[in-house]
């Protein structure tokens, strides 16, 4: 019994931190390229509008999935457009992408507000699904949660184990270099800020689609942002970036849990709980890095213009 | 308009206060075309609080010699003085409905002060004989409706544990928690609540986790007290825990699971200002009713409510229709183990204490 319900705890502390996985992975192969994009709330939130809105018209959640992740490629086609071909300002065209996008998910969302559908299904293998004190956590999950945890392991081994990873990652460090030596810098860079708007509105997707299956302006909540700090949390590893969102989708959780169970502290303290571990956490983090852990890549938001 | 004519008529409306200093201003402006104003802090769509309010400034509409004017998504911050300042200066409004409950101290207070003319009425209970004669509140007392769905909820439970997603841990917020748990109790002393707060009165994400949260912790009745329960309400009922609504009926959202609800009905208390207004006086500064004077009423009974449970919760709202029903009778403590009423003490529902509650009952599990 206490098992399943230690089962139970964990299976929404892994929902809850699989759309800032999603998100963070993204970003994470976006700034390793060099390029701060500061709008993944913006498009992650119109990911979640237009993934609510696609999977309503079809009736198909994974049509929605691919609606969501659509939308914030199509935001992040215009930020890449703006940053990496025509060499705006990376910190001003990602804050506007975040107007923006919560802009156009206002519109795109206005006519399915209060809406319902049902969840994305949760996988079911007979005799798996029902292990007791693990079934449902490992062999239970819904499409997005096991994506989620597939990208982690793809974005890793595509950084350290290919010659293309390698090419973004030397991108990120030096682009004045790498351009010299003749790697297309802008080509990379621009399919880098594509990857990571199609995690954002995948993410936004999940928690339209599967989390709490309902579109509710501004729903995302600063979950962009909090994807935007894990991945300086996690000292752009991709490993990092998952372990540091089950922290936080598991402080987020617990407290509500820590609530529920009447535990002596007010609310308003429970509520801070999650900010306050990764405020923690970061600084923990950079005590250590003194040591010399990894850093973020040399180039990260700098405008790349190349002389010809 | 420019900003410049803005804060001129500004300077002219101060002059002419302090020129006829001793004249009543606080009386309403002379009967006449009077233009109404509403002010939402969600979107006048949301299934719940805002929406309750809009149905009130919607029935306004068809009495003639009367504008409404409303704005929605005003935050509680100086947006709303604008907002107010705006009503008051470009629409020429004599009445504002800030309905949310941060809106009045201080943006409320400071904008009585500088418009004199003005009658402001805020939704909820801060307004004391201390602040400016020309603001005011008004409020119900559903902290009944929450006992009568405390009262469904204990013959539907089977756990015996109740669940209730609140946003902050304002006076009445927790009136409605403490209500909902003594309406259980007085069917089964056995029962316990286990409350969570959002810290906002609009979130929608992580209502569904705190419902979700609640239901893992064992609660198999749902009841919430946020600006939009349609969250909480369908959350719930997908689990397959009972739910009983607030603000507005919202069983169309959960079928059979749908206990009862708490509504609130604004319109009659909105017309009512509105005449006094129209008549060329000032609308009373102080409004307070409940189920026996229209301002409150319950959802249909759902389904899943037992003929013993329909009984004897219409017979305590029997009670309730006579005035005077107490929710809070000593001996009670706080679920910090402090005392709250000493025997043979009884707050009826027009306590004035009950507009300063800073407790949580005997029974409820959380932290106000």
């Amino acid at each position: 019994m206490s098992l399943d319900i230690v089962q139970m705890v964990l299976v929404t502390v892994l929902a809850a931190a699989t759309p800032l996985i999603l998100a963070a992975i993204g970003e994470l192969v976006v700034e390793r390229a060099g390029v701060l994009n500061l709008g993944v709330e913006g498009m992650m939130v119109f990911g979640a509008a237009a993934g609510f809105a696609v999977a309503t018209e079809t009736g198909s959640t994974g049509l929605g999935a691919l609606g969501g992740a659509g939308a914030g490629l199509l935001l992040a086609a215009l930020f890449g457009v703006l940053t990496v071909g025509l060499a705006a300002n990376q910190v001003a065209s990602g804050l506007a992408l975040t107007i923006l996008g919560l802009g156009l998910s206002g519109l795109v969302g206005a006519g399915y507000v209060g809406m319902k559908r049902d969840p994305a299904p949760h996988l079911h293998l007979p005799g798996f699904t029902d292990l007791p004190g693990i079934g449902r956590l490992l062999f239970g999950q819904d499409a997005f949660v096991y994506a989620a945890l597939l990208l982690v392991a793809g974005v890793w081994w595509f950084l350290w184990r290919t010659r293309a990873g390698l090419t973004l990652r030397a991108i990120g460090d030096d682009h004045t270099a790498t351009h010299a030596l003749g790697l297309k810098v802008r080509k990379v860079r621009f399919l880098a800020v594509l990857f990571g708007g199609a995690c954002a509105g995948l993410a936004g997707a999940y928690l339209s689609l599967a989390y709490t299956p309902f579109w509710a302006p501004a729903m995302t909540a600063g979950r962009g942002w909090i994807a935007l700090a894990l991945v300086v949390f996690a000292s752009w590893q991709p490993l990092r970036v998952a372990a540091g969102a089950l922290l936080f989708g598991g402080a987020t959780v617990l407290q509500l849990h820590a609530q529920a169970a009447g535990l002596g502290l007010p609310g308003q303290l429970l509520s801070a709980a999650p900010y306050l571990a990764t405020i923690l956490a970061l600084v923990l983090l950079s005590l250590g890095r003194r040591r010399g852990g990894s850093l973020a890549p040399a180039a990260l938001g700098r405008v790349f213009a190349p002389s010809r | 308009m420019s900003a410049h004519s803005f804060s001129r008529r500004h300077l002219l409306g101060g002059a002419a206060a302090l020129s006829l200093g001793a004249l009543p201003f606080g009386r309403a402006r002379a009967a006449g075309p009077l233009t109404v104003g509403f002010i939402y802090v969600g979107p006048k769509d949301d299934y719940g609080y805002n929406q309750a309010h809009a149905q009130g400034a919607a029935a306004l509409k068809a009495i003639p010699g009367l504008q409404v004017v409303e704005e929605e998504n005003v935050r509680e911050t100086t947006d709303v003085q604008k907002s107010m300042e705006s009503m008051i200066n470009l629409d020429g409004a004599g009445l504002i409905f800030p309905t949310s409950f941060g809106y009045f101290d201080p943006h409320v207070l400071i904008e009585a002060k500088k418009n004199p003319k003005v009658q402001f009425r805020h939704c909820g209970g801060l307004w004391t004989e201390a602040n400016p004669k020309n603001a005011g509140s008004y409020f119900g007392y559903i902290a009944q409706g929450q006992y009568l769905n405390g009262i469904a909820a204990a013959h539907a439970s089977k756990s015996k544990r109740l669940g209730f997603v609140a946003a902050k841990p304002v006076p009445q917020v927790l009136n409605n928690v403490n209500g909902f748990l003594l309406g259980a109790r007085s069917v089964d002393p056995s029962i316990t609540l286990q409350v969570i707060f959002t810290g906002e009165w609009s979130l929608a994400v992580k209502e569904a986790e705190a419902t979700n949260a609640l239901i893992d912790g064992g609660a198999d009745v749902i009841t919430c007290h946020v600006d939009g329960p349609k969250v909480v309400v369908e959350t719930a009922a997908r689990r397959g825990a009972f739910v009983c609504g607030y603000h507005a009926d919202q069983s169309a959202l959960a079928k059979d699971k749908y206990l009862t609800g708490a509504e609130w009905n604004w319109a009659s208390i909105y017309k009512g200002f509105v005449a006094d207004m129209q008549a060329g006086k000032a609308p009373p500064n102080f409004v307070r009713g409940g189920l026996p004077d229209g301002f409150v009423k319950m959802s249909p009974y759902g389904p899943a409510v037992s003929e013993a449970a329909r009984r004897n919760a219409d017979a305590v709202k029997a009670e309730m229709m006579k005035g005077g029903f107490a929710i809070i009778r000593g001996p009670l403590k706080d679920n910090k183990g402090n005392e709250i009423a000493g025997p043979g003490t009884a707050l009826a529902e027009n306590a004035i204490e009950l507009e300063k509650t800073n407790y949580l009952v005997e029974g409820v599990k959380g932290s106000a």
